[in-house]
C-alpha cells in the first residue's frame, strides 16, 4: 500500500487521536477513497447518491477490519436475532457486514418492502418472545417511512430496536441523496416516542449506546429505542491494535420490579375486605407466566375478571371471565384493581360520541380504585393514548406481573369464608354465556357477504388442535375470535396496536409468525382490506423468508370505520346520509387480494364470498401454511 | 354493497304498516335497498344481526313505533335520523325488511357451532 493510500485509511480510522487534525484536513482536500471515487462520477443534483453506482472501494489493508464489523459483534452481544430492513446506502456497511462478517445469522437479515412494515415486523416479534428484535431504516427518509410503527411499539409498550444509517459529517458525505439523508439530529423526529435515542459521537461509543438503547427497551414500560449508527462509523478502518479498544458489551439478565410489600399487602387487604372486588385487565399478558398468575389471584380472590383484551390475559372460557357481562359487574364492584392500565379514565367510563361528549362513569360513586402497572411510567406530555386524567385512589407504577405472586400469596392469607359464596353467584352470572354466544354467532349464518361469526367458526375447525396465535387486532371481527375460540395462552391473542395506525395488522402478524416459526406454532391474521393495503409487501417477506401465515384478507371493501364516522356527522350536520361511501369505500374496481398476493409468489384463495366455500378454500390454504410457506385467503365480509 | 341473502328471498315483501289515520303498503325490498343506501348496515350488519359496532335488529325487530321512535330520537352514539334524512316510508320499508329476516337457526342445527365449548 502507498503511503498516499494509508493517508486515506487514516481518515477513518478507529482513534486517530493527535492524527485526527491532519487527516481532517486531507478529507477537506481528497475526500475518502471511497468518496473521493465516487465524488469523480458525473453528479446529479438530489439523487446521485442513489442511483448512480458506488466507486470502487479500496480494500482495507492487511489486518485492518470496519466499523460495521464491530457493529455486529454488538448486535450478536445483544442477542438480536433478526434485523428487517429495506436496503440503503447510509448503511451498506452494516449490511455487508451482518451477512458476510456476521454470516447473516443472529442477526439474519429479512428484506422488507418498506420501513414501516420493518418496525412492524418487529412489534409482532416482540409480543411473541418479549424481546426486541431490529429494524434498519435508512437515514431520514426511511426513518420517516418507519414512524408510524415507531408510534404504535410506543403506544402499546411493545420493545423495538430500530437502528438508523445516518451521514453526519457534511466533508464525507456525497453529493446528492446521501446528503438529503443526512441529519444532525435524526432522532428528534421521534424523540417524543422513543424511550431513548442516541447517536454515538465515534465508533469506540457505538457499543455502550446500542447496549443503553437495548437496556431501555426492555425494562420498566417496554417501548421503541432508537441508535443512529453513523455511515462514517461503520465505514471506518480500524487497526488491528486499537480493536481491543472496542468494547463489546454483556448483558445481564433483565428483571421486572414489582411493587413493596407494604403496599402489595394494603393491596390485599382492601381486595379482601371487599364486598365486590373486581380485576379489569388490559395489557398484562406477555409471558408464559402471566396468564396462569392473574388465575390464581383471580380464584384465590373469587373475584370477576374483564379483559379489555390489549393482550390476551384471562382464559376467555373461565367462569370467573366476566368480560361479555362488563357493565353489571362493574356497577356492582366496590373495588376496582387495574392490572397494566393504560386508558384508566375508558375502562371505567362510557363516553357517548355526541356533540357534548358526556362521560357516564361505570361505576358507582364509592368505588375505589386501585392501578397497579408500569404505563404510567411510558408517559410523554406531547403524545398521550388516553382519556381524560383518572386518578386512582391509589397508583402503583410497577409490573404486575412482578407483583402478583405476592399479592396472591396475601390474598390467600387473607381469605374469608365468603369468597366460595361469591364464586358460586359469579359462575352463575356467566353459566349461560356459551349458549348465548351460539345464538349471536346464528344469525346471519348463510349470508352473503359472509359472517365474521362465520368466519371465526369456520376457522376454528380447522385449527382448534393446533397450538396458534390470531396476532392481529379482533375488534374488526367483532372480537369473534375471541368469544368463539378457546384461549388459554397469552400467545393465543397479541391485542391491539396501541397506536390504532392503520396498517399495523398484516407486518406485525408476520413479525408474529416469524417468531412463532421457531416455536412450532401456527400463526393467523385476520387483516381489514383497508389495513392490508397499507403494506401489501408483506406477504412477498413471507414468502421469501418462508415464514408461515394464514393472512386472511377481512374484505369488506371499505375503510369502515370511517364510513360509519362519516354516516354519523352527515346525520349530526342533519344533511343526506347516503354518501357516506365516498372516499371510504375500496370498490369499483374491487381489488383481487389473491390476485396481487399470487403475483408475490404466495398460494391464495379468493375472494370467497358464499360461505359454504370458505370452510374447504380456508383448508387448502392451511395446508400450505403447514408446509412451511404463508397463504392468504380473501373473504368477503359483513362490516364487522 | 349490496346483501345477496341466501334465505330470504327478499323479492317484494309486502308488509301493511298503519301510520296516522292512513295505511301504506310497506315494501321489503325497497327497505332492503334503504337499508344499505342509508347505511344502516354499516353498524348493525347487511342482516340486521349486529356486530360489535351495533345491536342485532333482526330477527324479531322492535315493533314499529318503538323502532321509529329511537330512530327519530335517540340520542347515544347512534345518531338520531330525522325525517329530512330519512323518510316516513322509507323508515317503515326498512322495518318491514327487518321483519322480512328469518328466525335464526337453532345453533343446534350447526355443527361448527356446536363443538364450541
Amino acid at each position: 500500500m502507498s503511503g498516499a493510500d494509508q493517508s486515506k485509511i487514516k481518515r477513518r480510522q478507529f482513534l486517530a487521536g493527535a492524527a485526527a487534525a491532519p487527516a481532517v484536513a486531507a478529507v477537506a482536500l481528497n475526500g475518502s477513497p471511497a468518496r473521493a471515487q465516487a465524488a469523480s462520477v458525473p453528479a446529479v443534483p438530489n439523487a446521485a447518491g442513489e442511483v448512480n453506482p458506488p466507486g470502487e472501494a479500496t480494500p482495507l489493508p492487511e489486518g485492518y477490519t470496519c466499523g460495521s464489523d464491530h457493529m455486529v459483534d454488538v448486535l450478536k452481544a445483544l442477542d438480536i436475532e433478526y434485523i428487517a430492513s429495506n436496503p440503503a446506502s447510509t448503511f451498506r456497511s452494516l449490511q455487508e457486514s451482518i451477512i458476510n462478517y456476521g454470516g447473516n445469522s443472529k442477526p439474519e437479515f429479512l428484506t422488507a418492502l418498506h420501513e414501516d412494515s420493518a418496525v412492524h415486523y418487529g412489534i409482532g416479534y416482540a409480543r411473541i418472545t418479549g424481546k426486541p428484535m431490529a429494524a434498519l431504516v435508512h437515514g431520514v427518509v426511511g426513518l420517516q417511512h418507519a414512524t408510524m410503527a415507531i408510534y404504535n411499539a410506543f403506544a402499546d409498550q411493545t420493545p423495538v430496536y430500530v437502528i438508523a444509517g445516518n451521514s453526519i459529517s457534511e466533508w464525507t458525505r456525497r453529493p446528492g441523496a446521501e446528503s438529503a439523508h443526512a441529519s444532525i439530529d435524526q432522532a428528534q423526529m421521534v424523540r417524543d416516542f422513543v424511550k431513548w435515542d442516541e447517536q454515538p459521537p465515534s465508533l469506540r461509543d457505538f457499543s455502550n449506546a446500542a447496549a443503553r438503547c437495548y437496556q431501555a427497551a426492555v425494562t420498566g414500560s417496554p417501548g421503541p429505542t432508537l441508535l443512529v449508527a453513523d455511515a462514517d462509523h461503520q465505514e471506518e478502518a480500524v487497526h488491528p491494535e486499537h480493536m481491543e479498544q472496542l468494547h463489546v458489551p454483556r448483558m445481564g439478565r433483565i428483571t421486572k420490579v414489582g411493587a413493596d410489600s407494604g403496599v402489595v399487602q394494603e393491596i390485599a387487604d382492601m381486595l379482601c375486605n371487599a364486598e365486590n372486588p373486581v380485576i379489569v385487565v388490559d395489557r398484562f399478558g406477555t409471558s408464559m407466566e402471566s396468564v396462569p398468575l392473574l388465575v390464581e389471584l383471580a380464584e384465590a380472590l373469587q373475584a370477576p375478571v374483564i379483559d379489555t383484551r390489549g393482550r390476551m390475559n384471562f382464559p376467555n372460557k373461565h367462569p370467573l371471565n366476566h368480560t361479555e357481562i362488563a357493565g353489571p359487574t362493574l356497577r356492582a364492584a366496590d373495588l376496582v384493581l387495574a392490572l397494566e392500565a393504560r386508558d384508566l379514565f375508558g375502562m371505567v367510563n362510557n363516553l357517548a360520541d355526541t356533540v357534548e361528549r358526556n362521560a357516564v362513569s361505570r361505576l358507582r360513586p364509592q368505588t375505589r380504585v386501585v392501578r397497579l402497572g408500569t404505563t404510567t411510567l411510558s408517559q410523554r406530555s406531547n403524545y398521550g393514548a388516553s382519556q381524560r386524567y383518572a386518578a386512582a385512589d391509589i397508583e402503583i407504577s410497577a409490573s404486575a406481573e412482578a407483583t402478583l405472586p405476592y399479592l396472591t400469596e396475601a390474598v390467600k392469607r387473607g381469605a374469608k369464608a365468603s369468597f366460595r359464596t361469591r364464586g358460586e353467584r359469579l359462575r352463575m352470572a356467566t353459566s349461560g354465556l356459551a349458549e348465548a354466544t351460539r345464538v349471536e354467532a346464528a344469525r346471519a349464518w348463510e349470508a352473503s357477504p359472509i359472517s365474521t361469526a362465520r368466519l371465526a367458526a369456520e376457522l376454528w375447525d380447522q385449527i382448534k388442535n393446533d397450538e396458534y396465535t390470531i396476532a392481529t387486532e379482533c375488534q374488526f371481527q367483532s372480537y369473534w375470535p375471541n368469544r368463539l375460540w378457546t384461549m388459554n395462552h397469552y400467545y393465543n391473542y397479541l391485542g391491539t396496536s396501541g397506536g390504532f395506525g392503520v396498517g399495523y395488522n398484516a407486518p406485525s402478524a408476520v413479525g408474529a409468525a416469524l417468531a412463532n416459526r421457531a416455536l412450532g406454532r401456527l400463526t393467523i391474521g385476520i387483516v381489514g382490506d383497508g389495513d392490508y393495503m397499507m403494506q401489501p409487501g408483506v406477504i412477498w417477506t413471507a414468502a421469501h423468508h418462508q415464514i408461515p401465515i394464514l393472512m386472511i384478507i377481512h374484505n369488506n371493501r371499505g375503510y369502515h370505520q370511517e364510513t360509519m364516522h362519516i354516516q354519523r356527522m352527515a346525520a349530526r350536520h342533519n344533511r343526506g346520509i347516503d354518501r357516506a361511501h365516498i372516499g371510504t369505500a375500496i370498490n369499483e374496481p374491487n381489488i383481487d387480494y389473491a390476485a396481487v398476493a399470487k403475483g408475490m409468489g404466495v398460494f391464495a384463495e379468493g375472494p370467497v364470498s358464499n360461505p359454504v366455500d370458505l370452510g374447504p378454500a380456508l383448508r387448502r390454504a392451511l395446508d400450505v401454511v403447514r408446509r412451511g410457506e404463508p397463504a392468504l385467503v380473501d373473504v368477503v365480509t359483513q362490516p364487522r | 354493497m349490496r346483501s345477496i341473502r341466501l334465505l330470504a328471498g327478499a323479492a317484494a315483501i309486502l308488509v301493511p304498516i298503519l301510520i296516522a289515520g292512513s295505511a301504506f303498503a310497506a315494501d321489503a325490498a325497497a327497505g332492503e335497498e334503504a337499508f344499505v343506501r342509508f347505511g344502516c348496515y354499516t353498524c348493525h350488519g347487511y342482516e340486521g344481526q349486529g356486530a360489535g359496532t351495533g345491536p342485532k335488529l333482526a330477527p324479531e325487530p322492535l315493533a314499529f313505533d318503538a323502532f321509529s321512535t329511537f330512530v327519530r330520537q335517540t340520542s347515544g352514539d347512534m345518531p338520531p335520523f330525522t325525517p329530512a334524512t330519512l323518510s316516513d316510508e322509507e323508515l317503515q320499508n326498512i322495518h318491514a325488511y327487518l321483519e322480512s329476516i328469518p328466525a335464526t337457526p337453532d345453533p343446534a342445527s350447526i355443527p361448527l357451532l356446536q363443538q364450541l365449548q
